[in-house]
């Protein structure tokens, strides 16, 4: 690294930056180019640039620069019962950077009954005081009803979140029911909202869980026992069904089995608007740590849904990530200490739930699928941090290399190696679930907000300097095939004439789903009664008294309630206009 | 013999047939025929029966009739109460599930006797002369809704009027559905619905019960059921939210009880709250006639619902039964758990096999109500061929019709209203023949396949294997001679049934039975019902089907978990707010009357030595309570004993 001119001011304060010889990498194409950067935003793309003087120059000697990480799932500083998760938006940022990432999106946990506005002034507080790089902010939906019908559509349009999550899991907690996901899934679709979800099937686990404990089964294997991945797969398909119903884009957080991501292939091939992330975990590992004869070493695996005990999980979702079936990756980084998830010690359901991933996130994939030859250097930028940004509606200011793009990037390293440990690794947890292992790939200066904040190994990181990135709704990359098939599926009744024969007498008691029956939860239903304007009141058989009064309250010829006995001809009269 | 006048039929399609034999029969049933009235009333009704009469006189030719005569003997005339129970069908094919051959049947006090070739049978028996006809076991129909109450009304063909369409069709069984109100007692459902089928029904019955709520009292009720009464098989709804509907934590504990009681869950899979999301909508879009029906239960709804079933039946180690597969994406939920190795079968009815939805668009809105059924028809005019395919390669096993019929007066409650359509199709009487002609006429499934899918099958399954779906000696004397080449045109003109629609109207199917014989007795000849009110009995099934409960047990033998023996964590412990995180396991028990209070297990294998000298109190709860800092090494110091 070399500087032009005599400044020799500290590095951080530099605002201009050249990368010269480097290789481009995007999600679609890699090219030799110099950028230049200023004002943390690129600037000039292209050779022989003309710069101005004073600028910071780093060689890159051809090796790749990429788009910064983007990970699109992360839970630092998370509220806890009265703890908070060890890692927070300082340490955890720090540890973002250190392994590439440039960009993180943070969701917002409100507590169930309490206000979601509030909850996310309170999480932009937290990161504003302590993120050294940009973030956004998704909104988890842990109940529903009118006044939080109103907030989400305040976030969506004066705060920047576009996606939200809702809990299929967590019974009595945060889990929603059918009739809620499906208003949830409705309102968002219309808004312009992704939806996140967090899929298994929360009513069969709780039974899992009784019986677990029941058969004296208490450590971490027991929660991996209680969710099997059958109840991801289920929950995942049943997401889909109820996204599709509601003609809303659907993302599922944590893939972290085979037969979810199957699910979400098959869906995908259907053609539902479907996007899958598994995250560093369920990329790197497997479940079978949860039988360690080390309680703290199998209880720092916990985390919802859980990994899976197949070993091959790992390989499958690597190669469905390169197909493309699989679209982002996050790491669902949510860290507690040892003591902290010993709250479990002796009833796994009480262990808190999550694992890092952040700081390994982008090694761990260029090993896992780069190395390994399932996907080349542009589909690990789309899975890493394009792909990403467009479901954020962030494209292209985040996630490429482009003039008037974010400076946010990475030198990358193809052939570094480097041991994942504990005791190295920039996060506070004691415990790290790739502990010992070896990734080829990393990072060997990142670039955010077009400052240097990582070179020789060195992090320079200034706690607060991370900008909260609004997002916008309706991003194109989700919506664009949603509106097309809205426009395409009007639903139209049949023409009929009314129906004029004898009417049997029924009790009141209604049956099979009165449409109304839910709608004191719903804060989306005002239903007025609709005049049908294509019932028409005319009728062949030529009843006078009824013509002219269309309305369906008024057409009855004989009382509902009267009973009729077998009309003359032995069948029922039916008037056709057709 | 004063019978004989009353059945002009009869001799109009005997043709060059001998009139002594005939008189001999008429012989023979003179004495059941004067000994009830109902008889006798039957014969005054054969109008519906018009249709297939007709067809065999125009068939005219010798061969294709069967001859039912009287053999000679001296003893023809010791007791003549008790002839009419000896019958012997001589030169018939006997078509079962696994091999077809040629042999009389011998069929005394309404059991198969014997089988073989010139056998040795007393005087005085009944012969039919089946001329190598197939011999197939009687229909079961495992699932049908007859008189079903449903808010003030009743399903217009009630045990009699729908048994007897039943036998006309070649079912000699059928399973019919105890709905209790939501709430109510199973068992004096069951009892209700007993008292109306003995009374009625003309061939023999049996029940599922459905579970239409899960409160307290109801383990024990399922478990008298299944233990006292007969019942081995209980139907869930996942559909009809607020009324029958369950949750899945309910549905878990149901499947528990009911594997434990070594019966079968079935279910009505759909998903409830969906469809009722869907229709308020449709009808905010001011779609009010029945095409609004199939609209808000789109077949993705059923697929979803399927699915989850079978997850939940996987979790309880329970077998599963879907019934009314009526979409090719529930059907291929189903061939693809059953590949992944579930214990599941599945049931396309007749009119998921027969015909598809495209009628719910129809101008008459009577017609179009008249296909109203939950799931729904699919709309996709493939469906019906795509599930014959899988019900003859095996991925679906049985075939019910779901028979629940409502007479347009009925329907036209939700003239207005789609959602307040009584919901039920015909199908009882059709469904041999629409089997037949879909899957046997075009090659998909050979004879004994048929046989599986109409009766052994469902026999197996149900436990009533072989005394049912099987052509063997001690099984049950339920058989039809089964004509496969006559054409048979169905209409509402000429069925048996009290609707005055019917969903195959036109359909033209090859294949009908040509004599039915129920609990020995011939109920159908040249197109003559003679049926006998009240004769039907109900046949108890016992628990743990070996067809079912083979895998499952040898499964539960298997699938025994273990904890890790690790020793005791010492290390600090953080300090919490009381609020549980997630589910408090107990959370569910205020509803569950499956849950006997969990007895604090003691865990053997979890040792209070510790390696590192902590006493065995060290874990008591004041660590609970008590602020840990971080430990001088920065790290847990975990005792392990591995």
């Amino acid at each position: 690294m070399s500087y032009q001119g005599k400044k020799n001011i500290p590095k951080i304060t530099s605002d201009r930056l050249l990368i010269k010889g480097g290789r481009i990498v995007n999600d679609d194409q890699s090219f030799y180019a110099d950028i230049y950067m200023e004002d943390g935003l690129i600037k000039q793309l292209g050779d022989n640039l003309i710069v101005p003087g004073g600028v910071k120059t780093i060689e890159a000697n051809g090796k790749m620069v990429i788009p910064g990480g983007i990970d699109i799932h992360t839970h630092f500083q998370m509220p806890y019962r009265g703890t908070t998760t060890v890692d927070d938006f300082s340490q955890g940022s720090k540890a973002a950077l250190a392994g590439g990432t440039t960009m993180i999106v943070d969701h917002v946990i409100p507590d169930p009954g309490s206000s979601l506005i509030e909850a996310f002034e309170q999480w932009k507080q937290w990161a504003d005081e302590k993120a050294c790089c940009d973030y956004s902010l998704h909104v988890d939906i842990t109940h529903w009803n009118d006044s939080v019908k109103q907030e989400v559509e305040t976030l969506l349009k004066e705060k920047g979140v576009n996606s939200f999550q809702v809990y299929m899991a967590y019974k009595d907690l945060y889990q929603m029911s059918n009739s809620e996901l499906y208003e949830v899934f409705s309102f968002l679709g219309e808004m312009g909202g992704v939806v996140q979800v967090h899929a298994e099937n929360g009513e069969i686990i709780a039974e899992e869980q009784a019986r677990m404990l029941q058969m004296g089964i208490t450590g971490p294997e027991g929660h991996v026992l209680s969710r099997p991945e059958e109840l991801e797969a289920e929950a995942v398909f049943r997401a889909i069904t109820i996204a599709s119903q509601t003609s809303c884009p659907l993302y599922v957080t944590k893939v972290m089995s085979k037969s979810a991501a199957d699910i979400i292939s098959q869906a995908r091939k259907k053609g539902n608007v479907v996007f899958g992330e598994p995250i560093s975990a369920s990329l790197g590992t497997d479940g079978t740590h949860y039988w360690s004869k080390n309680w703290a070493k199998a209880a720092s695996f916990v985390t919802s849904p859980p990994l899976s005990p197949d070993p091959t999980t790992p390989d499958y979702l690597n190669t469905l990530l390169a197909s493309g079936d699989l679209t982002v990756t996050g790491s669902a980084h949510c860290t507690f200490s040892v003591a902290q998830k010993a709250i479990g010690k002796d009833d796994f359901t009480q262990i808190p739930e999550g694992i890092n991933g952040v700081e390994e996130r982008m090694a761990l994939i260029w090993d896992k699928a780069v190395v390994t030859g399932k996907m080349d250097e542009n589909t690990f930028v789309a899975v890493t941090s394009t792909n990403a940004a467009k479901i954020l509606n962030l494209y292209p200011r985040k996630g490429r290399i482009a003039v008037g793009s974010d400076s946010d990037l990475v030198i990358w390293d193809a052939d570094a190696v480097r041991t994942i440990t504990a005791k190295t690794h920039n996060s506070a947890a004691e415990y790290n679930v790739f502990e010992g292992m070896e990734f080829r790939g990393g990072p060997l200066v990142v670039i955010c907000q077009g400052k240097i904040v990582l070179e020789d190994g060195n992090l320079h990181v200034t706690s607060g300097t991370g900008r909260f990135i609004p997002c916008s709704p309706f991003p194109d990359f989700a919506y664009k095939r949603i509106k097309a098939r809205k426009q395409l599926a009007v639903l139209r009744p049949v023409p009929r004439g009314m129906y004029d024969g004898p009417v049997s007498e029924f009790s009141p008691m209604s049956r099979g789903g009165t449409p109304s029956a839910s709608a004191r939860t719903s804060p989306t239903k005002q239903t007025p009664p609709v005049r049908n304007l294509h019932h028409s009141g005319f009728s062949l058989a030529g009843n006078p008294a009824q013509r002219g009064a269309p309305t369906t309250e008024e057409t009855p010829i004989r009382p509902a309630g009267r009973r009729i006995v077998v009309p003359p001809g032995g069948r029922s009269n039916i008037t056709s206009l057709s | 013999m004063s019978a004989s006048e009353d059945v002009p039929a009869f001799f109009r399609s005997m043709g060059s047939g001998s009139p002594k034999p005939r008189h001999k029969f008429c012989g023979v049933f003179c004495p059941v025929e004067g000994a009830t009235d109902s008889k006798t009333l039957d014969l005054s009704s054969v109008s519906p029966c018009r249709g297939d009469g007709r067809v065999i006189d125009k068939q005219g030719d010798v061969g294709r009739k069967v001859e039912i005569r009287t053999s000679a003997g001296k003893e023809a005339l010791q007791n003549l109460g008790d002839t009419s129970d000896r019958l012997l069908i001589k030169g018939g094919k006997i078509v079962n599930d696994d091999q077809s051959f040629y042999a009389d049947i011998y069929m005394e006090d309404s059991l198969i006797k014997q089988i073989g070739e010139n056998l040795i049978v007393p005087g005085g028996v009944k012969i039919i002369d089946a001329h190598g006809r197939m011999v197939i076991p009687g229909g079961i129909d495992v699932h049908t809704r007859f008189q079903m109450p449903d808010r003030g009304m009743t399903a217009v063909d009630d045990f009699y009027q729908g048994t007897r369409a039943a036998l006309a069709g070649g079912t000699t069984m059928i399973i019919d559905h105890v709905v209790p109100e939501p709430g109510g007692s199973l068992i004096s459902a069951f009892e209700q619905w007993r008292d109306w089928a003995d009374s009625k029904a003309c061939c023999d019955y049996s029940l599922h019960v459905d579970v239409t709520s899960w409160h307290k009292g109801l383990q024990e009720e399922m478990e008298t059921l299944v233990k006292d009464h007969g019942v081995n098989s209980f139907l869930v709804y996942l559909a009809y939210k607020d009324i029958f509907q369950l949750s899945d934590s309910q549905i878990y504990e149901v499947f528990s009880v009911i594997r434990d009681l070594g019966a079968i869950a079935q279910v009505h899979a759909e998903n409830g709250d969906i469809v009722a999301e869907e229709q308020r909508r449709i009808l905010e879009l001011g779609i009010t006639g029945p095409e609004g029906h199939v609209l808000s239960r789109p077949e993705e709804v059923e697929a979803e619902a399927v699915n989850r079933s079978v997850t939940i039946a996987n979790q309880t180690n329970c077998p599963l039964y879907i019934t009314k597969v009526m979409s090719k994406s529930a059907a291929d939920v189903i061939a693809l758990a059953r590949k992944k190795g579930t214990v599941v079968f599945g049931e396309p009815i007749s009119a998921s096999l027969g015909t598809d939805g495209s009628h719910y668009w129809s101008k008459n809105w009577a017609k179009a109500a008249a296909y109203i059924t939950s799931p729904p028809l699919s709309p996709d005019p493939t469906t019906p061929d795509y599930l014959n395919s899988l019900l003859s390669c095996g991925d679906l096993q049985v075939t019910g019709s779901a028979h629940c019929t409502f007479n347009t007066a009925q329907r036209a409650v939700g003239k207005d209203d789609f959602t307040l359509i009584p919901e039920g199709t015909n199908g009882t009487e059709e469904r041999m023949s629409l089997v037949w002609d879909k899957c046997v006429v075009t090659g998909k499934m050979d004879e004994n396949q048929f046989v599986a899918a109409t009766s052994t099958n469902a026999a197996k399954i149900f436990n009533l294997y072989p005394r049912k779906g099987r052509i063997a000696v001690g099984s049950d004397a339920d058989l039809i001679i089964w004509d496969p080449d006559v054409t048979k045109i169905i209409s509402a003109k000429t069925h048996n049934l009290a609707v005055e629609y019917n969903i195959f109207e036109g359909t033209e199917v090859r294949g009908i039975p040509l004599v039915v014989i129920s609990q020995g007795k011939i109920v159908l000849e040249e197109g003559n019902l003679h049926t006998t009110e009240g004769s039907g009995r109900y046949i108890g099934r016992k628990p743990f089907s070996d067809y079912v409960y083979k895998r499952i047990k040898a499964r539960s033998r298997l699938a025994e978990l273990r904890g890790v023996p690790r020793g005791l964590y010492d290390g600090p412990v953080c300090e919490v707010s009381v609020t549980p995180k997630t589910v408090t396991p107990a959370s569910s028990t205020k509803t569950s009357p499956a849950k006997q209070p969990a007895q604090p297990v003691r865990n053997l294998h979890q040792s209070g030595f510790s390696l590192s000298g902590a006493q065995i109190d060290d874990n008591v709860p004041r660590r609970n309570t008590q602020r840990i800092v971080a430990p001088p090494g920065g790290r847990a110091n975990i005792t392990s004993l591995g």
